[in-house]
């Protein structure tokens, strides 16, 4: 537990102390503005509520996640630490667990910063909090299922601009599956289990409002799924 | 206290360890030796359970490492080769954050971040970024934190290599210090080094071990060189020949009517009093008269030799 907190205080430091936290936290909130005032109109659609931030927070989120996992792993190999940290008496599971909760922890900070728009738009007129509670809670888990999927990415190159590539594409295809551009193409049975494995699919249902146990394991399992990869990962690289 | 035994090791094609045993007891101070590409950082990587070996066994304290990485590796402070560190931490950051990670609690953490800053003499650099530091620095950084829990085994693989002369210095200094209170195992392919810091010696040549013996063994070699002034150098070289141990005489010429014989001897037993007494009863004139000791340069060259140089 101890060894948990060491590792995640250690990369939250290193977020803050290189422009990562600032650039993604910067690019993070104007393009939630953006999306929020301009893409989905919010003020010409007339109504009070969070939709054009939600429905664009799974795109945006498999653009910007990956900068947070990058170089989790990568530089760890990189300047040698790695020898260093996976021969301390710690498991494997806590390193990787540290640094995603360290990841995950950047991430709510990002999230928290944008709620100055329900608090906004609540002065502005009758907000239902419910979809907004589900949409934040929704974010945080999709979320966590891209750090994995990065980390996991990053714990197999020491190369950060491949592991950023990588983690994009792997959780853009996790996006992708699901869309309806995609599913339309599909014969309807294949398109509604494509839309249930699709990441932005089963974001939309908790966007607006209704939170179900099976979205939430979803996400739950995708997170597991790679974190538990990651682990294994870093098992197999001693063996080489 | 550290026993290996059998150790075999692939990369891919490569065989890196081809059966190799030792074994090392308490506050022993080994060198192990070798040409590039030898094995030893290998053998030091399974020792730490950084590697799973292909085969064999690997020991410490009676615990063999990959059934029991963590209780090996509490015991072990390792530097791996360049002493790598988080270079954007301060240094006392980063010995803070290995001494959370060694599971020491606040102020044990903080006495022994002293402790060892002292010993490693970065007490200086503690509040800089250990990017801006030097590279003898940066070891002695990596040393300090390989230190904080005290462990009773040290292994360090090549803990000089891109330090200057008298950085070496105070490297090997510490290095023998360390040593009078822990077994340490550390690994070189400069000679000096071993000579300099080590008790012993297990020298590693293309994945098998090739010697291994307390370095006075290494480097005793089986001629005792005598170099007398003597009308009859041939009726003295057979009075020497005819001492006990000596198998063969060789003979040169020296300067000023010197002649130098050089005994080879069949054991290592001592044979400098009976030369000296045969030389004393005839009345030569005695010049010289010492054990031709082997530099650990010249065991390696021949060991490195007959195993076929390879580059």
């Amino acid at each position: 537990m101890n060894r948990i907190r060491a590792v995640a205080r250690r990369e939250l430091n290193a977020y803050f102390d290189s422009p990562i936290a600032y650039v993604f936290l910067t690019v993070f909130f104007v393009a939630a503005l953006f999306t929020f005032f301009n893409i989905n109109a919010f003020f010409s659609r007339g109504v009070a509520d969070l939709r054009g931030l939600f429905d664009s927070i799974p795109f945006l989120m498999v653009l910007l996640v990956p900068a947070l996992t990058m170089r989790l792993w990568a530089e760890e190999t990189r300047q040698g630490t790695f020898e260093m940290l996976v021969t301390l008496p710690a498991r494997d599971r806590e390193l990787v667990l540290g640094k995603f909760l360290a990841s995950w922890g950047l991430l709510a900070i990002g999230l928290a910063l944008t709620l100055i728009l329900p608090f906004t738009v609540s002065f502005m007129g009758d907000l239902d909090w419910g979809p907004v509670i589900g949409g934040y809670v929704g974010a945080l888990l999709l979320g966590a299922a891209y750090l994995a999927v990065g980390q996991f990415v990053s714990a197999t190159t020491e190369n950060q601009i491949l592991a950023f590539i990588l983690a994009m594409v792997v959780c853009f295809v996790l996006y992708g599956i699901g869309v309806d551009a995609f599913t339309n193409l599909l014969p309807d049975r294949t398109a509604a289990l494509f839309r249930s494995l699709g990441t932005g699919s089963r974001f939309e249902s908790i966007a607006r409002g209704v939170i179900d146990l099976r979205d939430l394991a979803y996400y739950a399992s995708i997170s597991g799924f790679f974190l538990a990869a990651s682990v294994a990962t870093l098992k197999i690289r001693r063996w080489a | 206290m550290i026993e290996v035994r059998e150790l075999r090791k692939n990369y891919g094609e490569t065989q890196a360890l081809k059966g190799v045993s030792f074994s090392i007891r308490q506050g022993e101070v080994v060198g192990l030796l070798g040409p590039n590409g030898a094995g030893k950082t290998t053998a030091m990587k399974i020792l730490v359970g950084y590697l799973l070996a292909a085969s064999g066994s690997a020991r410490v304290d009676g615990l063999e490492v990959a059934e029991h990485p963590l209780e090996v590796q509490a015991r072990i402070g390792y530097l791996p080769e360049n002493a790598p560190s988080y270079h954007d931490m301060l240094a006392q950051d980063y010995l803070g954050f290995m001494a959370q990670m060694r599971g020491l609690d606040a102020s044990r953490a903080r006495t022994r971040i002293g402790t060892v800053a002292e010993e490693c003499a970065i007490v200086r650099v503690l509040t800089r970024p250990i990017s801006q530091l030097s590279k003898g620095y940066r070891q002695r950084v990596g040393l300090a934190a390989a230190l904080l829990h005290d462990p009773p085994i040290l292994i360090l693989d090549e803990p000089t290599t891109g330090l200057d002369p008298n950085q070496i210095v105070e490297v090997r200094d510490l290095i023998r210090r360390m040593g009078r209170t822990k077994t340490v195992i550390l690994s070189t392919h400069i000679l000096p080094e071993v000579e300099a810091s080590c008790d012993r010696a297990v020298i590693l040549i293309d994945g098998q071990k090739r010697a291994d013996g307390a370095l006075g063994d290494l480097t005793r070699s089986h001629v005792q060189v005598v170099t007398v002034q003597v009308d009859d150098s041939a009726a003295a070289g057979a009075a020497l020949g005819n001492l006990p141990g000596v198998s063969r005489v060789e003979e040169e010429p020296d300067a000023d009517g010197f002649t130098r014989f050089r005994l080879h001897l069949d054991g290592d037993a001592p044979i400098g009093e009976h030369a000296a007494e045969l030389v004393r009863g005839h009345g030569w004139k005695l010049r010289e008269l010492r054990r031709d000791d082997r530099s650990l340069e010249q065991v390696f060259h021949e060991l490195t030799e007959t195993t076929g140089a390879r580059a």
